[in-house]
């Protein structure tokens, strides 16, 4: 069994699942939290380089941050290469795709439900563990924020190649400024993705799933028995 | 045949004992490196009398070297600026410094390439001995030229000479027979006093370069690459690479073909071509990136006047003619350069001065044409005249960013013609010399005779810009100008437009819509947490019971 199968109106099959059991299974492979760690190092490394060639500090030199800021992005872009290939082998991608079902409910757990103390709506399954919403900003993410930020950068890091082209200087100056723009947007958005964690039990324990892979699920009673026969390895307890 | 290399070292431990070592040729007496020793001609054994009459010795080998001499602008100092039609050369051309040569002619002429030229209205003396053959061959080191002598060398202990020490006995046999290719001394003795003083004009060419630390001149220093000048200002037939007036601003011919060195231009890239960084690191790659748009020298020559040696930043003629009570002209020594050297800020023959040393360049786009200001032009006397101007853009496909010495002077004008003027300040022996007589009005109006030039009779005193560029005092490449030094909101190259340079605009449209993005989630994260805290008694909305 793989960890993504497509599973339509999954929301409902979860909420209307009485007979689901909570187990701790291993839901993130080791690829995929290596992925999300080198990811997050080199973001936070791309922003304090970035900020330091604008001149927000000059914690380091210039220079020293062209040079780590170029090759963290390089370096970045073919992680992102290797991911998009295990995404679409895996079939996982499919847990990122944008879905409607619930999506209101949990927009009004974070608008209003979390201030009553209510519980998060969303239960993780096996096979879904992002929310509606979760899935909505991950696939916005993917699709459009991050290759803004570095289809500009690559066109910015290439002037050299296109700085022939009548108005060389203008394009420059917009794509640098698309790519500032979307910059500070990544920016934005690691501020409220780590905010995020401290809605739940506890901010260790929204981390812990991506460092130990394994998180709180409902099984089905044929999930659970189809993991303590065959993927017991997956199952903490 | 690799062990070969190995022979002569194995062969000079097995003989070195046994054999004698001047044997071995570093221990022999030095081969010359010339295929003629000069103080073995015939024609140089005899006691010269005058400059001329060595020339004439030199010239009876040498029968084509007059000739050679005669067709360089180091004769002539006349250039015809193919681009802009202009008629330049120091015989022609006004600056912000003494002004002018018609009319001071023995004093500037000091420093002509021969002997004699006492008339600016005249071409340089027509005879073959009066080139001076010595003030460029001489390795004797005791050759000079009198300060007041158009081009004579001192006979006598008596005056100054051209870099301002007391005059001496020059010996002409000496220096006749000492003579070989043009060292550092031979064109420092001109080209490092230009304006009348040491570094006074340029700012990249002082005495500090005669022995340079590695950190003031690569190229220069001794323990750097010992270049002469005319390691880079190649010359053929006596015409050297290398012009202020019509200047090489860009090369991207490069070397040539891979690997070779090009003699016909003064570039840098001549010999380092126009990718000289490692091409196998990202700052190589990115450094490699500038250098159509960036002269070599504006990251490499990170400040000039380098070496103890200052440059003249400031010359304001119009409070010359100063009086101490007792009648007597009031001169002020209030500035000491790096060496030591106590330097006037004050004299009643010139006015105040400023002074500079490391002074940090003034940056401009440069194509390499420059446009001189020529006495028969209209200037604008309400705003700063720019005695030359440096042309080039951002646009033009062919400029590239250029550091610049920018001079700043107030000068005389014609005030009834808005012209620049010619002034007559040298000549000990006339009422009209302002050094002699301290009087503007004659002293212009004799300099405008000499130099055929109309003057309305009205004069003032205009503030004036000169551009020289940078080139000289190019630094070990880990003082390169940071590139944070230009690449931030308020760097080296602020005042030049036409380009957008990262990192300079972090507040662009771009910078701030992101940034308000930015605070908007920042802001509504920070609400979102007080709402939590607030809401649920400070439970922080975890959903625990």
């Amino acid at each position: 069994m793989t960890d993504a199968t497509h599973a339509p109106n999954i929301d409902n099959v979860v909420e209307t699942c009485p007979d689901c059991n909570e187990r701790e299974v291993l839901i993130y492979p080791k690829f995929e939290r290596l992925w999300h760690w080198s990811q997050a190092a080199s973001i936070m490394i791309l922003m304090f380089t970035g900020l330091g060639m604008n001149g927000f500090h000059s914690l380091i030199s210039f220079e020293l941050a062209v040079r780590l800021h170029t090759l963290v992005a390089l370096a970045l872009l073919l992680l992102w290469v290797f991911a998009t290939f295990w995404l679409f082998t895996t079939g996982t991608y499919k847990v990122f795709l944008p879905r409607v079902v619930g999506l209101f409910k949990v927009a009004r757990f974070y608008a209003y439900g979390v201030f009553k103390g209510e519980h998060h709506p969303y239960q993780k399954s096996l096979t879904q563990r992002l929310n509606p919403l979760q899935a909505l900003a991950y696939s916005a993410l993917k699709t459009v924020i991050f290759p803004l930020v570095w289809g500009s950068g690559l066109v910015y890091l290439t002037y050299n190649f296109w700085e022939t082209l009548p108005n060389a200087p203008f394009l420059l100056e917009v794509v640098a400024n698309v790519h500032l723009a979307v910059a500070w947007f990544v920016a934005g958005f690691v501020i409220l993705h780590i905010y995020l964690l401290t809605i739940g039990h506890s901010f260790r324990e929204g981390v812990r799933p991506m460092i130990r892979g394994t998180e709180t699920v409902a099984l089905t009673p044929e999930q659970e028995a189809y993991l303590e026969r065959h993927e017991t390895w997956r199952l903490v307890k | 045949m690799r062990y070969l290399g190995l022979m002569p070292a194995v062969l000079a431990c097995a003989l070195g004992g046994a054999m004698a070592p001047a044997v071995w040729a570093q221990d022999a007496p030095q081969i010359s490196e010339s295929t003629a020793d000069h103080s073995k001609f015939e024609a140089l054994q005899k006691d010269f009398a005058s400059g001329p009459e060595v020339t004439e010795a030199c010239l009876s080998c040498h029968t084509e070297a007059a000739t050679q001499v005669k067709h360089s602008v180091h004769w002539t100092w006349e250039f015809d600026n193919p681009t802009t039609g202009q008629t330049l050369g120091k015989s022609h051309v006004l600056n912000s410094f003494c002004g002018n040569v018609a009319s001071n002619e023995a004093r500037c002429t000091s420093c002509h390439v021969g002997y004699g030229w006492d008339d600016m209205d005249q071409p340089p003396p027509a005879q073959d001995a009066a080139v001076d053959c010595l003030v460029c061959h001489d390795t004797s080191g005791q050759y000079t030229k009198l300060a007041t002598g158009a081009g004579h060398p001192p006979m006598a202990a008596k005056g100054k000479t051209i870099t301002g020490a007391d005059a001496w006995v020059v010996d002409l046999k000496e220096a006749a027979q000492s003579v070989g290719a043009p060292g550092r001394e031979n064109c420092g003795g001109c080209h490092f006093y230009g304006g009348g003083g040491d570094n006074v004009k340029h700012g990249d060419l002082s005495s500090a370069l005669y022995h340079p630390t590695v950190d003031v001149d690569v190229h220069m220093a001794e323990d750097g690459a010992n270049f002469t000048c005319s390691s880079c200002h190649h010359s053929d037939k006596h015409v050297f690479a290398g012009s202020r007036y019509d200047v090489h601003a860009t090369d991207p011919e490069g070397t040539g073909q891979p690997g070779m060195v090009r003699q016909d231009v003064a570039t840098c890239e001549s010999c380092h071509g126009d990718t000289p960084h490692d091409m196998l690191t990202v700052q190589g790659v990115k450094l490699n990136d500038h250098t159509d748009r960036v002269a070599c020298q504006t990251c490499h020559i990170p400040s000039f006047a380098r070496g103890g040696v200052a440059t003249k930043t400031r010359w304001d003629w119009s409070t010359a003619g100063k009086m101490d009570e007792h009648g007597h002209p009031m001169h002020l020594s209030e500035y000491t350069q790096g060496n030591g050297k106590e330097l006037h800020t004050y004299l009643a023959t010139k006015g105040d001065f400023e002074y500079g040393e490391d002074v940090v360049p003034h940056y401009a786009w440069f194509n390499g044409q420059v446009e001189y200001t020529t006495a028969d032009m209209t200037i604008d006397p309400t705003g700063i005249v720019e005695v030359n101007k440096i042309a080039g853009s951002s646009e033009d496909g062919r400029s590239r960013i250029w550091p610049f010495k920018r001079m700043e002077g107030r000068q005389a004008y014609d005030a009834g013609l808005n012209h620049l003027v010619y002034s007559n300040v040298w000549g000990p022996t006339t009422d009209t010399a302002f050094w002699t007589n301290f009087d503007w009005g004659k002293a212009i109006e004799a300099g405008m005779k000499a130099a055929g030039a109309e003057y309305s009779g009205e004069y003032g005193f205009v503030d004036t810009y000169m551009y020289w560029p940078i080139t000289h005092m190019v630094a070990p490449s880990e003082d390169a100008v940071a590139c944070e030094e230009c690449h931030s909101s308020d760097g080296r190259l602020a005042n030049l437009a036409g380009f957008y340079m990262p990192g300079s605009q972090p507040f662009s449209i771009g910078g701030i819509l992101g940034i308000l993005v930015f605070v908007a989630m920042a802001g509504g994260v920070l609400l979102h947490t007080t709402l939590r805290i607030i809401a649920r008694g400070g439970k922080g909305g975890t959903t625990h019971d």
